[in-house]
C-alpha cells in the first residue's frame, strides 16, 4: 500500500483527506486502484487510460512523465504526490 | 571591462566550482545568474523578448510576473524608452514590489490566493480588452528559450570541456529548453534535469484543476529528469550554500543545488554537473528561512 498525497484543489474529491492509500506495482495499477476506491478523485487524475493533462504525478519526488509514464514502478514504501500543473517562473 | 550601456553587461556570467558541496570525484559548477545587471537570469529573457518585438519608444508593455521578469523588463523598458505595467499576486514579497516601483513600473495586483496562474489569467484578460498594451508573455515567447540557447547554453559550452548534466529550475521552462538544447548539441548524452519547487505558499491554490497551466514553450519530453524539491530541502540547500561556499543564493537556486548534488551522486566518477542559479538571495531577505529555524512542512505543504 502506498501513500498518495492529495493537493488542496482535489481534496473535495478525496473526502477532504490530505493523504489516501492505494496499491499497485506501477502507476497505472495504482491509479486504477485509486479510481476504484475514490472514483471522483480517480477520474480527475486519470481517464481513459491516460493521465489528465493538467495533473502531474510524482513517485518518490520524480515526475512519472520523465520516467516510464504509467509504467513507472511503485513500491509499498513509495510516496506518490499528485499536483496540478502550475505556472512557475516569476 | 568598460561598457557603454548597462544592457551590454547582460549575460556572460561566471561559473564557479562548488568544491565543498560536490561529491568526491564529481564536480558541480554553479552558473551565477545573480550577477546580471538587475540580479537575475531574467535580464537575458527580457532583453531578448523586447528586441525581438521591434517596439517603438513610448509603447506600453504588460506582463504577469511576481518579480524577476518584471524587474528585468523594467530596466530594459527604461533604457529603451518603453513603459511597463506588471500584474503580480498581491502577496509577492515587499522587496520585489519596491524594486519594481523604483525601476519605474506600474503594478496591478492579482488575487494572492491564485498565485502566478491568477496573474497570468488577469494579464491575459487586460491585454485582450485594451490594445494599447503589448504583452511579450514569457511563457509563450520563443525569444525566452532562444536567449538561453544563444546565451546561457553557449556560454557553458564555451567555458567547460565536459558536461554530464545540466540542472536548472523549472518555471516558464525557458532556461531548461534553451540551455538544454545547446548543451545537448555540445555534449551529446548530457542529462537535462529540472528542479521543480513544491508550490510553497500555504494560501496558494487553484480553484479547480481546469485552472492548471502548462507553459506553451515547455516540452516536458525534452527533459531527462524532473524532480520535485520540498521547501525544507530548498531552504536547507540555500543555507548550506552560504555556510560552506559563501554563496548567497535565491530560493530556486537552493532547489537546483539540492538536485545537482543528487544527480552528481548518481553519475560516475569524473562527471561534471552544471547548476544554473537564477538569482541571489537579496530579494528573499524577508522570507522566514534564513534564521535557521526548522521548516514546518505541514504548514508549507499548502
Amino acid at each position: 500500500m502506498s501513500i498518495v498525497r492529495v493537493p488542496p484543489v482535489l481534496r473535495a474529491e478525496a473526502g477532504g483527506a490530505r493523504e489516501v492509500e492505494a496499491s499497485g506495482a506501477n502507476v497505472r495499477e495504482l491509479l486504477e486502484d485509486l479510481s476504484t476506491r475514490l472514483p471522483e478523485l480517480g477520474s480527475r487524475v486519470y481517464d481513459d487510460g491516460e493521465l489528465q493533462s493538467f495533473v502531474n504525478v510524482y513517485v518518490d519526488g520524480e515526475d512519472v512523465r520523465t520516467r516510464d509514464g504509467l509504467e513507472t514502478p511503485v513500491h509499498d514504501s513509495s510516496t506518490v504526490i499528485l499536483l496540478p500543473a502550475m505556472a512557475g517562473g516569476c | 571591462m568598460v561598457a557603454s550601456n548597462l544592457l551590454d553587461l547582460i549575460g556572460n556570467t561566471p561559473l564557479v566550482e562548488l568544491s565543498k558541496l560536490s561529491p568526491p570525484g564529481r564536480t558541480i559548477y554553479a552558473k551565477l545568474e545573480g550577477q546580471n545587471p538587475t540580479g537575475s537570469i531574467k535580464d537575458r529573457v527580457a532583453l531578448a523578448m523586447v528586441e525581438a518585438a521591434g517596439l517603438e519608444p513610448g509603447q506600453e508593455l504588460l506582463e504577469p510576473t511576481s518579480g524577476n521578469t518584471g524587474i528585468s523588463l523594467a530596466l530594459v523598458a527604461k533604457l529603451k524608452g518603453l513603459k511597463l505595467t506588471c500584474v503580480m499576486p498581491s502577496n509577492a514579497t515587499p522587496e520585489r514590489r519596491t524594486l519594481l516601483e523604483l525601476y519605474g513600473a506600474t503594478i496591478i495586483d492579482s488575487p494572492g490566493d491564485q498565485g502566478s496562474n491568477g496573474a497570468v489569467r488577469m494579464a491575459q484578460e487586460i491585454a485582450a480588452r485594451d490594445d494599447r498594451y503589448v504583452m511579450l508573455f514569457q511563457y509563450a515567447n520563443e525569444a525566452n528559450p532562444r536567449a538561453h540557447y544563444e546565451g546561457t547554453g553557449a556560454e557553458i559550452a564555451r567555458d567547460l570541456p565536459r558536461v554530464d548534466a545540466l540542472v536548472a529550475g523549472l518555471g516558464t521552462g525557458g532556461t531548461l529548453m534553451g540551455t538544454g538544447a545547446r548543451i545537448r548539441e555540445a555534449f551529446p548524452g548530457a542529462q537535462i534535469v529540472a528542479a521543480e519547487p513544491l508550490p510553497g505558499d500555504p494560501v496558494m491554490g487553484l480553484r479547480s484543476l481546469d485552472d492548471g497551466y502548462v507553459p506553451p514553450i515547455l516540452d516536458v519530453s525534452k527533459l531527462d529528469r524532473k524532480l520535485l524539491v520540498s521547501n525544507a530541502e530548498a531552504a536547507t540547500a540555500v543555507r548550506v550554500l552560504l555556510d560552506r561556499e559563501g554563496l548567497f543564493a535565491g530560493v530556486s537556486a537552493g532547489a537546483v543545488v539540492h538536485v545537482a548534488r543528487r544527480i552528481a551522486d548518481e553519475l560516475p566518477e569524473g562527471a561534471v554537473v552544471v547548476a544554473v542559479l537564477a538569482d541571489a538571495g537579496w530579494k528573499y531577505l524577508s522570507a522566514p528561512f534564513w534564521s535557521g529555524e526548522e521548516i514546518d512542512e505541514a504548514v508549507l505543504w499548502w
